[in-house]
């Protein structure tokens, strides 16, 4: 016989934090499976390499630290990461790209730091960054669509690439984005940017094969997917609403500022809303709670300064897309906006 | 006002931040009347039982007590008394676990019933109109009413004030889940609450009486609103289920629109809150002379067999409120007292019901699961969002497992009401309210010392400043002492001329010291004085007496080192050799002598151990009488004793000597007669043993 002694309030409402990591992980399905439906096997194979990745490096920090491992291993934070950096990553980037970018992601960028909770930085991105600085070449060797692509691309030539660097036939990753009349293809975003600097306009850009009928083939989906994913986590209370409503309206404001001033040089919102990270940005990473902004305000200025990073690199930086930058950028400033956002305690003025 | 009344009368109301709406559970009492209860075997009935000070015992053990007899008297404004519940013998009067989180032990009255329950006298009141504000205001006190919602705050200072009273609101929401004590209350006493009602508006003559309550409980509204028919000052308000509504800050909030600052009491807005039990309560002590001793508690929960509303005295034991509403015998006992969201488990079930319990609770392991396993937060900010007090308890948390008192300070730690929402939502199962009560705790405890420790500053700093004043005193009192006696010696008598004369004599001799010390630096100064040879010898004296000593050092540490029978004549050997530089022919002399001396000296010592020890070992041989062996033991123990010291006041002589001679070789030449004097003392000392071993041997 036992008194069972506990604090109050002893009722609790049984939400756990691995299962709102399974929630955002389920929540990506629609994006990996549009992902494979458009551009193949890559992703998946390099998803899967990054989970392996980042359950073994999880594992290994963990018994280092002494920590529970059974308990934080599988409490779905490591693979989320490694889902997300596999999404991110170029289909046919080589294999040890996922594998360096996981063990950077889970060993340095969360464990170093303290674990689950106490990471500064979102560890997907951190490892997508260090990765694109680190091996730009492997990082911006983009495959194009299945469609325009001139060599089929089946689930053995893909994995070929992925760990040999040439397909089943000897193509390489070089061969395999030519287009039938010789150019290399690249994507939407990457096309315009380039094609400014060659003096062509926003509107004859758009008639390059990559861009399609809307604003980019393949890519345009694959946004469609992940606000579809979003949408779901919104209405399970999963993400707030806040935080990508103000990343996409800030993002909105900026790109139609400069479209009015000058159409010729600016593209449209659509093509900014629908092209490379965005909507992945908008609603898997931005809303990550670990490094963003806590308090409402906070997450209005968090999103809406991410928006217009955003818009700021690809309109004037080196890199086509900028999500993982600007989410960097606004990781390092959370505390700060979290410190001048706090808001007014009842009773206090 | 009016806008607000406008609003109530079109069912608007402000909402306040945050809350959150966890599973009600109140079905599992809500349609079962009030039970009453047998009177319980004993009664446990802590003196205190409110906020303040607790009131003086004024029964003793051993007292035959009636039904609603004080068992206390306040002394002091904040304090009211209890009574006994029923009529019994007092057994005891000491410490007894009390409803405390914490599980303390108070002062408590242990009262075993007679079983006849008899009251004492009442004297029924039901014109309370004709009674003076002040009358019923004691008539509260004496009935023991302090605030039955959770508080505990003594209910006549409440009601007592003077202050200008624009709303009476009467708190029936009763949000915690499971708890339904005031729901059946209304239910089945809405006109007796309605007495209690009227007397607050007498007393406090409010502009309008707003009862909130809960949309969960339609029988209770219903009730009430027909109890209250007529009555345009009273409007009942019936607010949205939300949990936290029921606390003083969020319902004034909802009903009113106004935000009660941090700090300052709802009267300073003209607001004063009471619960709806509280008021059934005012009645029964106004109206019935009935003092407070006993209440509605809700044992709910779904280990029970029998959940229910009991009419229970103050002072029963939980375990009797268990029983009786069917609780199992189980391994692992998990009771709270209070609901589910602030109560606090229990250490026992002997802790007894008080004022403000409205709710036992024993939830089935299902229910309230044990397992909960706290996470690192992940900064999700759900706690903020369900804060209603708009605080930031992720921040908080960290600050507080940080001992940042500073910043927990900044936060508003202090405005936290532990409702528990926070602890409620959070993902990672971290008892958020937990750290701020720890941290709570350990402010007011720093704080507290600080308030030490600056008292002691305080005094330290007046006891510096004391005795810089009496240092003060006595310099002025010195001075005056010396100034007095100044103008005695001026002022001419015998006396004075007399002390003055003592002290020009004083001052001579200091002068002519003085003088005689500048002098003398200047004689020595002179190189062809004597005072300057002389030192010169004294130097080469104290050389020579330093090279001695090196040497005798050195000497002593070979005799150390050597058995003395052996090393006495080598110093001697040494001195004489030295003597020999000085005077070869009477140093041989001494030398022959000494060997001499020396031959004889050995051969007697060995002489005399030997026929000593030889004359034991006969004697033991030939006289068998144990008397005389002892005797001749005792007497060669005695010649062995002497041998022995004597042999040692010979060495000491001897390293004496030597070192004298040493000394004084490097002098001069009386040494060799010095020597020959010594020599001829040895000689003596030697001749001395020698008889006395004689006399031993002939003994």
């Amino acid at each position: 016989m036992a008194y069972w002694i506990a604090s109050s309030p002893h009722n609790h409402l049984q939400s756990k934090t691995s299962a709102l990591m399974r929630l955002v992980i389920y929540a990506t399905i629609p994006g990996i499976l549009t992902q494979w439906y458009f551009f193949g096997w890559g992703n998946i194979i390099h998803i899967s390499l990054a989970i392996a990745t980042a359950l073994l490096t999880e594992f290994t920090v963990l018994s280092l630290r002494e920590k529970k491992v059974s308990e934080q291993l599988f409490d779905g934070s490591a693979i989320l990461t490694a889902v997300l950096l596999g999404i991110s990553l170029p289909a046919l980037a080589p294999w040890w790209i996922s594998v360096i970018g996981s063990i950077f992601a889970i060993a340095i960028v969360k464990q170093l730091y303290g674990g689950i909770g106490l990471n500064p930085f979102n560890p997907a991105m951190a490892g997508y960054v260090m990765l694109l600085i680190s091996f730009p070449v492997q990082m911006t060797s983009w495959q194009p669509p299945l469609e325009l692509m001139s060599v089929p691309l089946d689930f053995i030539n893909t994995l070929s690439v992925i760990f040999t660097n040439f397909t089943y036939d000897g193509y390489s990753v070089e061969q395999l984005r030519t287009h039938i009349d010789g150019h290399t293809m690249a994507t939407p975003l990457d096309t315009v940017k380039t094609n400014l600097t060659l003096g062509l306009t926003i509107t004859e850009s758009m008639n390059n094969i990559v861009i399609g009928e809307y604003v980019g083939i393949g890519w345009q989906s694959l946004n469609l997917a992940f606000l579809i994913g979003g949408v779901f986590l919104l209405f399970k209370k999963a993400i707030p609403l806040v935080t990508p409503l103000s990343f996409l309206g800030s993002l909105f404001v900026c790109s139609f500022i400069a479209f009015l001033i000058s159409p010729d040089s600016n593209a449209s919102t659509l093509f900014h809303w629908f092209n490379g990270a965005c909507m992945l940005g908008a609603f898997f990473i931005l809303t990550d709670p670990v490094s963003g902004a806590t308090s409402i305000k906070g997450r209005i200025i968090f999103g809406a300064l991410a928006g217009f990073l955003v818009f700021i690199i690809r309109k004037f930086g080196g890199y086509p897309d900028a999500v993982a930058f600007a989410v960097l950028l606004c990781n390092m400033s959370a505390p700060l906006i979290d410190q001048y956002t706090r808001p007014r305690t009842y009773g206090h003025k | 006002m009016e806008s607000v009344i406008e609003r109530i009368d079109k069912g608007l109301f402000w909402k306040f931040h945050g809350g959150i709406h966890p599973p009600q559970m109140k079905f599992l009492t809500s349609d079962k009347p009030i039970l009453q209860l047998p009177l319980p075997e004993k009664l446990v009935i802590p003196i205190q039982q409110h906020i303040g000070e607790a009131g003086e015992v004024i029964v003793n053990v051993g007292d035959d007590v009636v039904k609603g007899q004080p068992l206390t008297r306040s002394t002091l404004p904040i304090s009211v008394p209890i009574h006994a519940p029923t009529s019994g013998k007092i057994t005891a009067i000491e410490n007894a676990t009390i409803a405390h989180p914490s599980g303390l032990e108070e002062l408590c009255i242990k009262l075993i019933p007679d079983g006849k329950d008899t009251w004492c006298e009442r004297t029924i009141c039901p014109e309370y109109q004709q009674l003076s504000k002040a009358e019923i205001i004691e008539k509260i006190c004496n009935a023991g009413i302090s605030g039955m919602g959770g508080a505990g705050f003594p209910t006549h200072i409440k009601v007592g004030t003077t202050a200008q009273i624009n709303y009476l609101i009467i708190n029936a929401s009763e949000c915690e889940p499971y708890i339904t004590a005031d729901d059946l209350l209304i239910k089945e006493h809405s006109s007796a609450i309605l007495d209690g009602i009227n007397i607050l508006d007498h007393l406090l003559e409010p502009a309008f009486i707003l009862i909130g309550i809960e949309d969960n409980k339609p029988e209770a509204i219903k009730a009430l609103q027909n109890a209250t028919q007529g009555i345009d000052k009273i409007k009942v308000c019936v607010l949205p289920t939300q949990y936290p509504v029921g606390g003083e800050k969020q319902l004034i909030m909802a009903l009113t629109g106004t935000e009660v600052p941090s700090g300052v009491l709802p009267t300073s807005l003209g607001i004063v809150m009471q619960n709806i039990a509280t008021c059934f309560a005012i009645a029964d002590a106004v109206i019935h002379d009935t003092p407070l001793i006993k209440r509605v508690v809700t044992v709910s929960g779904q280990a029970l067999e029998k959940p229910q509303n009991v009419w229970a005295l103050l002072g029963t034991p939980v375990e009797f409120l268990l029983n009786e509403c069917g609780y199992p015998q189980q391994e692992k006992k998990h009771i709270i007292m209070g609901g589910p969201m602030m109560g606090f488990s229990l250490p026992n079930n002997q802790v007894p019901i008080v004022k403000t319990t409205n709710c036992i609770l024993a939830p089935s392991e299902a229910e309230i699961p044990n397992d909960n396993q706290e996470v690192e937060c992940i900064r999700c900010g759900q706690c903020a969002e369900v804060c209603p007090s708009q605080l930031l308890p992720q921040e908080l948390q960290w600050s507080a497992k940080a001992k940042d008192h500073q910043q927990l300070d900044t936060l508003n730690l202090f405005d936290c009401i532990e409702c528990g929402a926070c602890a409620y939502v959070c993902p990672s199962h971290i008892p958020l309210v937990h750290y701020y009560r720890v941290a709570k705790a350990e402010i007011r405890q720093q704080q507290l010392l600080d308030l030490k420790a600056e008292k002691a500053k305080v005094r330290f700093e007046a006891r510096k400043l004391r005795l810089e004043r009496e240092k003060l005193a006595r310099e002025a009192k010195h001075k005056k002492a010396a100034e007095a006696r100044k103008a005695r010696m001026n002022s001419g008598t015998p006396e004075a001329n007399n002390e003055k004369s003592a002290v020009a004599a004083a001052l001579a001799r200091v002068k002519a010291k003085k003088a005689q010390a500048s002098a003398e630096p200047t004689n020595s100064a002179n190189p062809s004085d004597d005072a300057s040879s002389e030192k010169k010898s004294q130097v080469a004296a104290a050389i020579a007496r330093a090279k001695a000593k090196k040497l005798a050092a050195k000497d002593n540490n070979s005799i150390a080192e050597k058995p003395p029978a052996e090393i006495n004549p080598v110093i001697i050997d040494e001195k004489i050799e030295e003597k020999q530089t000085l005077d070869p022919a009477e140093a041989k002399k001494a030398k022959i002598a000494a060997a001499i001396e020396k031959a004889k000296a050995k051969k007697l010592t060995t002489e005399a151990k030997s026929s000593t020890s030889s004359e034991i070992k006969t004697e033991t041989v030939t006289a068998p009488s144990p008397a005389d062996a002892k005797k001749a033991k005792i007497a060669a123990a005695v010649a062995k004793a002497k041998a022995k010291k004597q042999q040692a006041e010979q060495k000491k002589e001897i390293q004496l000597s030597a070192n004298e001679d040493i000394t004084s070789s490097i002098k001069d030449e009386p040494i060799a007669e010095a020597v020959t004097d010594k020599k001829a003392r040895i000689a003596a000392a030697v001749a001395k043993a020698k008889a006395k071993k004689q006399q031993t041997e002939s003994k």
